[in-house]
């Protein structure tokens, strides 16, 4: 009795480390691939070559500096767009809106999440690009600026959505306090629900860094992918190319092992130490702030 | 801690066995069906390759045809692996590829399916109808970039290509933009949209009266204007549009040849496909989808 009771028991906790530990694992095996495959370009390439502002790979140029100025800019592009109105969008839901509004808007704005992103791609092209050239006077709407505002779109719903829990999840009795000190609702929200929120606004954010950073066949199918250096302001509206759109155009055609290959491997590599900077630097600044309100309430 | 470690090297061990099972199974075609023959490659040719099969499953319905696209590059690298029995490609084989077919065991067994012609298209508002294979050359490496300077609209001149992974990007870069010089340098100039598939070129072309862009044959509808071209070096004053009459009598500049690869001579059942494609039934296909048919009807 005693035996097949605790058996299932052992089994389960096994289980459940194991598939703990397989997380970890997976990240260093995805991390060891792309090292072993991408470290060989530095016997292959001079590491100035990188530095170069030309990328056309089958002749050999691989200057990184235009894919990695397109991914920025596309991104940044993203944020400047998603980030105010993500955050205005989850202020409203959270704060002002009427319960039975809420009840309506939340599960749209999630619904917008569940776009694949290929949808959105296409009304891009077929449709937006052709409205923002003719609006804005461009030579062609395939810019980093369509790209930006597509990613934008699909960067919002994570933003509102879990800046809105992170509003949600803020004390009554903060609200409370603040309108009985005299404070009017905008001032509430602006000074003491925001800040009190600000480690889950954040995490928001860095989500939302992360989906457009990352996002591949919008920014393949919009963007132009012409690897152009940065030409001052103009660099939004121009068309631009991106590392991610550079692997994936490029890496089902590329010869196995050759230093185009390997080249590829480092641009994931380099995407990969990215996304790892973002994460950490918004880790130790949500951790910080996190003990810093710990200790004024206790 | 030794739990832990057990398990460490147990997910370890069923990764690297799933990895490493994979390369074992090579992909012959399955043997006890003979019937049965994989094709993959060029993105140009794939619905042709997709005609192809059809017609012949129709004809042998007891046959099997696996057709995919990829580019030429996938296509090849396939043969070399020893994943495909035939490679479609829009370019000939490069040496170094050759070379590792050769390491690989097998010898690529070249065949001429088809001719293509490259056909340069603007949108249908575009008062252009004619350049010249240095102007087109001049506009893709960036030295004319407004309509103004071939006698057109003032505008910007907006250039489409296909990405470099593509035969026809190739193709184009070393006839039209080098001119068939193989000392000539010249390369696209940076601001030319790459973009990932025919598709998308014929949606900008349709919707963008700033732009230019080429293209196979095949894929030109009626709402893209098509671009006349003249070839310097022959006739300066003839300019001539892409039709299989032009391709075939070799006055249309910017043509080429099609090409399957098989490994080794063909035999058996990928040898009976192979010279059926060369069969008169065949070769209409080829005229129908607007490529054109090596044989003279």
């Amino acid at each position: 009795m005693r035996i097949s009771r605790i058996k299932p028991e052992s089994f389960i906790t096994w289980l459940i480390k194991f598939t703990g530990y397989s997380a970890i694992i997976f990240v260093f095996l995805i991390f060891y691939f792309l090292l072993s495959e991408g470290i060989p370009v530095f016997g292959e390439v001079p590491f100035k070559d990188f530095f170069q502002v030309r990328w056309y790979p089958i002749e050999a140029y691989f200057g990184l500096l235009p894919l990695l100025v397109g991914s920025l800019i596309v991104t940044i592009g993203a944020l400047i767009i998603a980030v105010p109105l993500g955050l205005l969008t989850a202020i409203y839901i959270a704060e002002v809106a009427s319960p039975r509004t809420k009840e309506i808007l939340k599960p749209l704005v999630e619904l917008l999440g569940g776009f694949p992103s290929v949808v959105l791609g296409f009304l891009g092209l077929l449709i937006l690009s052709q409205y923002l050239r003719e609006i804005l006077a461009l030579p062609t709407g395939l810019s980093a600026l369509t790209g930006s505002l597509i990613l934008a779109g699909i960067a919002l719903p994570a933003i509102v959505s879990i800046s809105e829990d992170a509003l949600d999840t803020v004390p009554r009795s903060y609200r409370d306090a603040s309108l009985a000190l005299g404070a009017t609702e905008w001032q509430t929200i602006w000074w003491v629900t925001l800040p009190a929120a600000k480690s889950g606004v954040l995490t928001a954010i860095m989500l939302g860094i992360g989906r457009a950073i990352g996002e591949t066949m919008v920014v393949l199918m919009v963007t132009g992918n012409a690897p152009m250096m940065p030409q001052g302001l103009a660099t939004f509206v121009n068309p631009t190319r991106t590392m991610t759109a550079t692997i994936a155009a490029e890496m089902g055609e590329v010869a196995n092992g050759s230093t185009h290959y390997h080249v590829l491997f480092f641009i994931g590599i380099v995407l990969f130490v990215i996304a790892l900077i973002v994460n950490v630097s918004a880790s130790t600044f949500v951790f910080r702030r996190k003990k810093r309100s710990e200790r004024i309430l206790s | 801690m030794p739990t832990k470690l057990i398990l460490l090297l147990f997910t370890v061990l069923l990764v690297i066995a799933a990895c490493s099972s994979q390369p074992d199974s090579e992909l012959d075609s399955p043997t006890d069906s003979s019937e049965y023959l994989n094709n993959v490659g060029s993105d140009t040719m794939v619905n042709l390759a997709l005609a192809w099969a059809e017609q012949f499953q129709k004809e042998n319905p007891q046959s099997n045809l696996s057709v995919s696209g990829g580019g030429s590059g996938t296509g090849i690298a396939s043969l070399i692996n020893g994943t495909t029995d035939i490679a479609n490609a829009s370019r000939k084989i490069k040496s170094e590829e050759i070379d590792n077919a050769q390491a690989n065991g097998i010898e690529p067994n070249e065949f001429v399916v088809a001719r293509d012609a490259i056909a340069i298209i603007v949108n249908p508002n575009n008062p252009i109808d004619q350049l010249s294979l240095e102007q087109l050359s001049d506009i893709y490496s960036g030295k004319i970039n407004n309509w103004q300077e071939l006698g057109g609209e003032d505008r910007p001149i907006v250039r489409l290509s296909r990405e470099t992974n593509s035969g026809t990007h190739v193709y184009f870069l070393e006839e039209v933009l080098r001119l068939g010089d193989k000392e000539d340098k010249t390369l696209f100039s940076t601001d030319t949209l790459l973009l990932p598939s025919s598709e998308v070129i014929g949606a900008e072309i349709r919707q963008n009266p700033n732009a230019i862009g080429y293209d196979g044959l095949g894929y030109v509808t009626d709402d893209m204007k098509v671009i006349g071209v003249s070839d310097t070096s022959a006739d300066p004053s003839a300019y001539i549009y892409p039709s299989p009459e032009s391709v075939n009598d070799g006055s249309y500049p910017i043509a080429r040849d099609l090409f399957m690869y098989t490994a080794g001579t063909p035999e058996g059942f990928v040898n009976r496909y192979m010279e059926w494609i060369f069969s008169q039934d065949a070769q209409n296909t080829v005229t129908e989808l607007g490529f054109v048919p090596i044989i003279t009807q």
